[in-house]
């Protein structure tokens, strides 16, 4: 006799503990999935209340029920298409008034609702004292204490969800606040008009339609008009004539007046709950004690230079070593199957394709792993909210928010990040315009990828000077990012600023559970796109890179030439002798010039040869061409790719010393297309990784507009460049 | 009400109560959400090193705004 799951909602504010409880409810039975409609995380797991199974939904975290943010929406709608059969509302207690703002508008709403009041350790610690069970009598509500980062009230809050959901079953009985006498009679008048046209009906109560009306909500007014277009027009001609008489009589809008009076219903609640210190009241706080110190005016941004330095070096001191096993394990993988099968496509295609293609990208994992996990930390102390507020003023002047400085060091804001994580980051970002701006040019940065192809041109043409070269890139890319950043807030990401009203949340402890399960969700994320996605487009990119295959009269040339060498070889070792060093040579260079010719016939390197035409206005000739090709793969591919179309044979991205003497020698690549080049790759297209990423956090449309902007973008500075650095030379 | 001024004059450390916020739409719900309703007691805490944003003491929490979201709200001197 399975009965029906029920689900339950868990709703809260921001840094409310939300997620916490959210882990201590559900363990790890909890996946991850998308809101409809929107880009915003969709949590669920499992819980046992005694022995029923519940559902538990995570909705965003929110400060209100309006429709202004995604966020928003995704909750609200969840509360009325959805109809959980109960909601559990995760309070800050030691900041009730604000919190019961809430939910106050999701008992408005009508959903059975449960309060759970969490961080009362904080409570007590600050002195204060909270009458639960008078909570409970003047909210109607069942309110539970609850200490999420402790797991303590987990149990009794879940009972409490699940009993109320049974005893309810189903049935809505939404609060009815006076809102005064200016909008009480509107609203009586308008819950007839909507009862009568019945608009949303059967989804929420009509008194809360008429509320929104009041409010300006556009999402309801749009669906007033949908299904009742006479009766939309009533409640319009209501809600504009209440609003032009506040306007005249008070200088007030019927929504500041909803405000105002939520939070006197709400304020008549917390006076009797809630029993402040008597002498504690001007206590200064540790939290605000520490503020003093680390947002200072001067000592503020020197701790955050110096944490951000930290969290840089951590990450790639830690991450090294793992990292460098993941990849020494695909390179074994890759050279045992080398040895074990007999040379040809299949073995091409699996080696050089699909292993060196996903272990380039698996490689990253512990790196990204060690970096969201110091990130999580961050956000997790409240240190995060404290950067966004030192840096705001600097970023809100190229339309970004102070938060975006996170993505962007992450990226390669200092030189060797990676721009997979850093977008990933923009998640943080909670303003759209803001997160999509960051999101789009956080790619320019110098990434660990790209580091050695500058560094490889540094020596072929700035011999002794490579250090400066690398400043000067890391410099251009912030330069590019920001100015970027305002040309797009200006043109195709235009609009206000989303407003800065923050929450300064107080300095915490981070839970290491909570780390862990968000440094995995994240990463496995990462891990599932290399498996499906990159494996493809390496699978694509090795193809273009082999077929078509250099014809059987071009082959016998080259292995002409190799026979004749192995019969002189062969006639040295029959005398005895060690054959000389010039034979091997020879040999290698024989296959090297085999590799070069081959890529030259293969479909990239015909496009390379075709684009000759196109890029000869920057200096690039065809070589760089496929190599630029390859780096839309991986910006790894680059370096290696140049070499094989140098006929060098196979180049390590580390040890690029022979690259840079043949480019230097090479008379059709001049310093200024090396300067060209750099401004290149600076901008160009991100890599197909980060393009995945990209289409996760915004949508494939602003994926495919940054590749497609990035490289008309770095085309135009690489012609513009090297025309200008040809003329002055 | 001549002790009145906008939030962005308002001194460091000084206990002060709103009078008025008179933003617009999204900006003024989201000032309304976290509280800010006239008669609200808040004290300026601090100013971001470059003097803006500024940081906002209520009751029970701290939040951070704008200067330019500052001049939508009107305060005076609590006693």
């Amino acid at each position: 006799m399975a009965t029906p799951k029920l689900t339950i909602g868990l709703a809260g504010n921001p840094n409310c503990g939300k997620t916490t409880l959210f882990n201590a409810l559900t363990g790890s039975h909890q996946h991850v999935g998308n809101w409809p409609g929107v880009t915003v995380e969709k949590k669920m797991g499992h819980a046992l209340a005694g022995e029923a199974e519940l559902d538990v939904v995570d909705l965003p975290g929110t400060y209100s029920l309006t429709a202004y943010s995604e966020e928003e929406k995704a909750a609200r709608n969840f509360l009325i298409e959805d109809r959980p059969a109960a909601v559990i509302d995760v309070l800050n207690a030691d900041c009730l008034e604000r919190n019961l703002y809430l939910a106050v508008q999701i008992m408005e709403l009508g959903v059975p609702l449960v309060l759970a009041l969490n961080m009362m350790d904080e409570v007590r610690k600050s002195g204060k004292d909270i009458d639960t069970a008078l909570l409970t009598r003047l909210t109607g509500c069942p309110a539970v204490e609850t200490v999420a980062r402790q797991g303590k009230g987990r149990r009794e809050i879940l009972a409490a969800a699940y009993s109320l959901a049974l005893m309810r079953a189903g049935e809505w009985t939404p609060l009815r606040i006076s809102y005064g006498p200016d909008l009480d009679p509107v609203l009586d008048e308008m819950e007839a008009i909507v009862e009568a046209a019945g608009i949303m009906a059967g989804k929420v109560p009509p008194r809360w339609v008429g509320l929104k009306y009041l409010e300006g909500d556009p999402s309801v007014t749009r669906r007033g008009r949908e299904a009742s277009p006479e009766a939309a027009a009533r409640l319009e001609t209501l809600t504009a004539k209440v609003a032009q008489h506040l306007k005249k009589t008070l200088n007030t809008s019927p929504d500041a007046i909803i405000a105002d009076y939520r939070y006197g219903y709400i304020a008549g609640i917390v006076k009797q709950v809630v029993r402040y210190p008597a002498i504690n009241q001007e206590r200064i706080r540790l939290s605000d004690r520490m503020d003093q110190v680390l947002t200072h005016q001067f000592a503020g941004p020197v701790v955050m230079a110096l944490v951000i330095y930290l969290l840089y070096t951590l990450t790639f001191a830690v991450g090294e070593l793992p990292m460098s096993w993941v990849q020494n394990a695909f390179s074994w993988l890759g050279d045992s199957l080398k040895e074990n099968m007999g040379e040809g496509l299949l073995r091409s295609l699996l080696v050089d394709g699909a292993i060196a293609g996903v272990g380039g990208v698996l490689g990253f994992v512990p790196l990204i792993m060690i970096m969201f996990f110091l990130l999580s930390a961050l956000e997790d102390t409240g240190y995060v909210a404290r950067m966004a507020y030192m840096l705001d003023r600097v970023f809100r002047i190229f339309g970004l928010h102070g938060t975006s400085v996170l993505p962007f060091i992450v990226s390669g804001g200092i030189a060797g990040g990676c721009a997979v994580p850093g977008v990933m980051a923009t998640r943080a970002l909670r303003s759209p315009k803001e997160k999509l701006a960051t999101l789009l040019t956080a790619p320019f940065m110098t990434c660990g990828a790209k580091v050695p192809v500058f560094l490889m041109l540094a020596a072929a043409f700035f011999p002794g000077h490579e250090a400066a070269v690398m400043s000067a890139v890391t410099l251009s890319a912030w330069a590019a990012a920001l100015l970027v950043a305002k040309l797009l807030r200006s043109t195709v990401v235009r609009g206000e600023s989303t407003p800065f009203v923050m929450e300064l949340p107080p300095y915490r402890m981070p839970t290491l559970r909570g780390l862990c399960i968000h440094t995995w969700e994240r990463s496995w994320e990462y891990m599932r796109k290399a498996g499906t996605i990159i494996l493809a487009i390496s699978v694509l990119i090795w193809a273009a890179m082999t077929f078509p295959a250099l014809p059987d009269d071009a082959n016998k040339v080259f292995d002409d030439r190799a026979m004749a060498v192995n019969a002189q070889l062969e006639s040295q070792a029959e005398t005895g002798e060690d054959p000389p060093a010039e034979l091997e040579d020879a040999l290698a260079r024989i296959e090297a010039e085999r590799s070069e010719a081959a890529l030259r016939t293969s479909f990239a390197g015909r496009a390379g040869v075709a684009m000759e035409s196109l890029t000869a206005p920057a200096g690039f000739n065809w070589r760089v061409n496929i190599a630029l090709l390859g780096g839309f793969a991986a910006k790894e591919v680059i370096v290696s790719t140049l070499g094989t179309a140098y006929s060098l044979g196979e180049i390590e991205a580390e040890d690029a010393a022979p690259l840079s003497e043949m480019l230097s020698k090479d008379e059709s690549f001049s310093k200024a297309a090396a300067l060209a080049l750099i401004a290149f790759v600076i901008l160009y297209a991100p890599c197909s990784v980060t393009i995945v990423a990209m289409a996760k956090e915004a949508g494939w449309r602003w994926a495919l507009f940054s590749m497609t902007f990035n490289t008309a973008l770095a085309y135009v500075a690489a012609v513009a460049l090297f025309q200008v650095s040809r003329l002055l030379a | 009400m001549d002790s009145c001024m906008t939030l962005r004059r308002a001194q460091v450390n000084k206990k002060l109560r709103i009078c008025s916020v008179g933003a617009p739409g999204e900006l003024g719900r989201r000032i309304r959400d976290m509280g800010l309703i006239p008669g609200a007691e808040v004290t300026v805490v601090g100013k971001a090193p470059l003097k803006d944003p500024v940081a906002l003491r209520l009751r029970d929490f701290t939040l951070t705004l704008r200067n330019s979201e500052a001049d939508h709200i009107v305060v005076e001197a609590a006693e």
